[in-house]
């Protein structure tokens, strides 16, 4: 046992529990740990907005499957990570922020730069603490990391008072350990469960997995490639599943929901047995439930037993590791006799998939679905591609196919605006060998392009692909179909983002023809520096197939236009 | 419908509001709420009555044990459990009146615990009509002042768990989320 500060011990136990990186922004409240951060082996990037620092550790848990570290002084560097720690929670993404608060004696008397973050917080985190003692951070700090990597994962808040960075106490790491009381582990799955779900596995006759982030989170894609492969059953994937199961393997239909595939969302209504595994039956992917694949059995495996029967109303539940389930029943697994239902499966994809991007007639136009089909070409589909929110995430969705887990990072339940660029620095900084793009809109962009300073500071090189229609786009789509083209608010001046970039040293070209693209995109591959693309695409395109919001999932809005609905070209 | 949990928790700063702004959150009323020590140092009980639908308890008391401090959670709507309510009542009572409001009292076995010049307290006990009946029968002479708590809940005899290792619980509770989403 040796005698340390609160804020030594901070950096001890994070040192401990595996953290290299963290992301933040100094302040008053915080100083004492700035100040001992030194004396330990972490690397710092500093970043240019506290919600930055929050994207950036969910993009480096996204990327990496470790808990991601963000750092804020108290008061308005807390609450600008709200949002980060909001969009985390909706994903369950670990991450652990820490926050400075004043001094405990200070609390609740609105000293400068007070603020209740803890209580703020509440509801988007899955859990926090308010730390007001040296001898009280070791275990909390362990026992956040317990918490955010367990179960379902989520972010997690340690709110320290400045005394109890400042002041001192013994210190011993292993009596910190937290209780096992804290984890809620669930059970194995029950042998009953097991059997009733692979009894009706038997039975169907269309049976469809919906995969989703669970897949991924809990590790389990080699146990449901398995799967896949020995029932030889069809795959939907969630936005957030993309990747749980290569883009080319055969049984991977594509997204399922608003803008999935149109075979994906009728051949769940088709089915007669869907197995929900690690998703959770978004409005985005079920449009309306009263109407929503109602010829379908329902299996739902999920960690989160709040999951089970939320949304849809479920035949067999099983709250359990999703692993654990997949081994379970691997060994009592046959090839389905499903053939007729394949066919049918590629009678519905086949109508669609007869188009093709890449040698689809531009006009002159430069089209986002182009772009992104040209990047994914030109990186062979083996980039991290970090996306914003809006019309280019779903494009991006559509267009590049992820052969591997975690190489999609997008913000999916909240729907965070300015979330590609900081979390693509969280990913580059989590897999620095990675090819990492930022596939962003004019709009988002502009929510987080500070961050700009921080790629450049910490010599990243990440590119950037702004797809800039002039607009912010999926709004103004809405506008378009439900709102008689009554553009309010939609129309967006952005500045000349290529003189922007070059003003930090990054960079930068504008492409406005299809012909550019590939070899911009090849240069760009090649620049040793991170560079950015402000790609003028056609300003009025849409994103289709489209099932309006609450509309039954099988009536969908399709492309009016020739230009193809898929990238299914492969 | 109104349903009952009783829900063991951590003594923390801020538990109540984590429970309470749980519920709140995922959509549903509060409509009684009492929290109180139990016999074991550093847990709580929270007795919280919520009004939803009967498919959303299962949903509700899977959210309440994904609080790091709730320890354990029981339904007892549908068990065989005894409500109580407490309420202290101030009733005008003058010398002609006195004797009336102490015999009405008796019969609602409830308790005068102080007297004044014009006035009695009364503290009763039992279910919420059982405090109503009483109150509608002070009324006439004057009610000053009247407190009530929220309601409070126990199982008879070995209707629910006794006091079950939270592990134990967290395994029931999934076992549960299991049996009853199985149709």
């Amino acid at each position: 046992m040796e005698r340390l500060t609160g804020a030594e011990i901070l950096w001890d136990c994070l040192v401990r529990e595996g953290v290299t990186d963290v992301f933040g922004y100094p302040g008053g409240a915080i100083l004492p740990a700035y100040d001992a951060m030194l004396k330990y082996p972490i690397r710092h990037v500093l970043v240019r907005h506290e919600q930055g620092a929050t994207h950036m550790a969910d993009g480096y848990a996204r990327a990496s499957g470790k808990v991601g570290v963000a750092v804020a002084t108290s008061g308005p560097g807390a609450t600008n990570m709200v949002t980060g720690i909001a969009t985390a929670m909706m994903d369950s993404v670990p991450i652990v922020c820490i926050t400075g608060q004043v001094g405990s004696k200070l609390i609740g008397s609105d000293a400068f730069q007070e603020c209740d973050i803890t209580g703020i917080t509440l509801p988007v985190t899955k859990h926090n603490y308010l730390v007001t003692r040296a001898d009280e951070v070791a275990a909390t700090v362990r026992e956040a990391f317990l918490v955010a990597k367990s179960g379902r994962p989520g972010p997690v808040l340690i709110d320290i008072t400045k005394d109890a960075q400042q002041s001192s106490c013994l210190y011993d790491w292993d009596a910190a350990a937290p209780s096992d009381d804290v984890v809620r582990r669930v059970s194995a799955p029950t042998d009953a469960s097991l059997r009733e779900a692979l009894a009706l596995l038997g039975q169907a006759k269309r049976p469809l997995v919906l995969a989703g982030h669970g897949i991924i989170l809990g590790e389990a894609t080699a146990e449901f490639r398995r799967f896949v492969d020995t029932t030889g059953i069809p795959v939907a994937v969630t936005l957030l599943g993309i990747g749980c199961l290569p883009a080319s393997h055969p049984s991977n239909l594509g997204m399922m929901g608003m803008h999935g595939e149109a075979w994906v969302n009728t051949a769940i209504q088709e089915a007669d047995l869907l197995i929900a595994l690690g998703m959770r039956f978004d409005d985005r992917v079920t449009g309306n439930l009263k109407t929503y694949a109602l010829n379908a059995k329902k299996i739902h495996v999920d960690i989160d037993p709040a999951e089970i029967g939320k949304n849809v109303p479920t035949d067999v539940g099983i709250v359990a590791d999703l692993g654990d389930v997949l081994r379970a029943w691997q060994p009592s697994l046959t090839r389905l006799d499903i053939a007729d239902w394949r066919t049918r499966v590629d009678t519905l994809r086949g109508d669609a998939a007869v188009r093709d991007i890449k040698n689809m007639p531009d006009d002159g136009h430069l089209y986002a679905a182009h772009v992104i089909h040209d990047i994914w070409r030109a990186t062979n589909g083996q980039a991290v591609v970090v996306t914003d929110v809006g019309q280019h995430q779903m494009w991006e969705a559509q267009y590049y196919h992820h052969e591997q887990p975690r190489t999609l990072i997008t913000s999916g339940g909240l729907g965070t605006m300015g979330f590609a660029l900081p979390a693509a620095i969280g990913a580059k900084k989590a897999c620095p060998d990675a090819e990492v793009w930022v596939v962003v809109g004019d709009g988002g962009f502009q929510m987080t392009m500070c961050e700009l300073a921080t790629i450049a500071q910490e010599n990243l090189k990440i590119n950037i692909a702004i797809i800039n229609n002039g607009y912010l786009g999926m709004v103004r789509q809405w506008q378009e179909f439900f709102y008689e083209r009554r553009y309010a608010a939609t129309p967006l001046l952005s500045p000349d983002f290529v003189k922007l970039a070059e003003a930090f040293g990054i960079q930068a070209h504008r492409i406005e023809r299809r012909q550019d693209v590939v070899p911009a995109v090849d240069a760009a591959r090649q620049h040793h520096g991170a560079v950015l693309f402000d790609f003028r695409v056609e300003q009025e395109d849409s994103v289709f197939p489209m099932v309006p919001a609450g509309a039954d999932l099988h009536k969908m809005i399709r492309r009016p236009s020739p230009l193809a609905e898929t990238g299914a070209d492969r | 419908m109104h349903i009952t949990y009783v829900v063991h928790v951590e003594d923390k700063p801020g538990v109540l509001n984590r429970v309470s702004s749980l519920v709140r959150r995922r959509g549903y009323n509060i409509s009684s709420l009492t929290v109180g020590h139990t016999d074991t140092p550093g847990v709580s009980c929270i007795t919280i009555v919520v009004e939803a639908d009967p498919s959303a308890a299962a949903r509700i008391e899977a959210n309440l044990y994904k609080l790091v401090h709730v320890v354990r959670v029981e339904n007892v709507t549908a068990l065989p459990t005894v409500y109580r309510f407490l309420a202290l009542i101030k009733v005008s009572a003058s010398v002609e009146t006195r004797t009336q409001i102490m015999q009405i009292v008796d019969v609602f076995r409830a308790r005068v615990v102080d007297v004044a010049t014009d006035s009695l307290m009364v503290e009763v006990t039992g279910t919420d009509e059982k405090i109503d009946g009483l109150l509608d029968i002070l009324r006439p002479f004057g009610l000053l002042e009247v407190a009530r708590t929220g309601q409070l809940a126990m199982t008879r005899g070995n209707a629910a768990r006794g006091a079950a290792a939270k592990a134990a619980a967290a395994d029931d509770a999934v076992d549960s989320a299991v049996v009853s989403f199985s149709v």
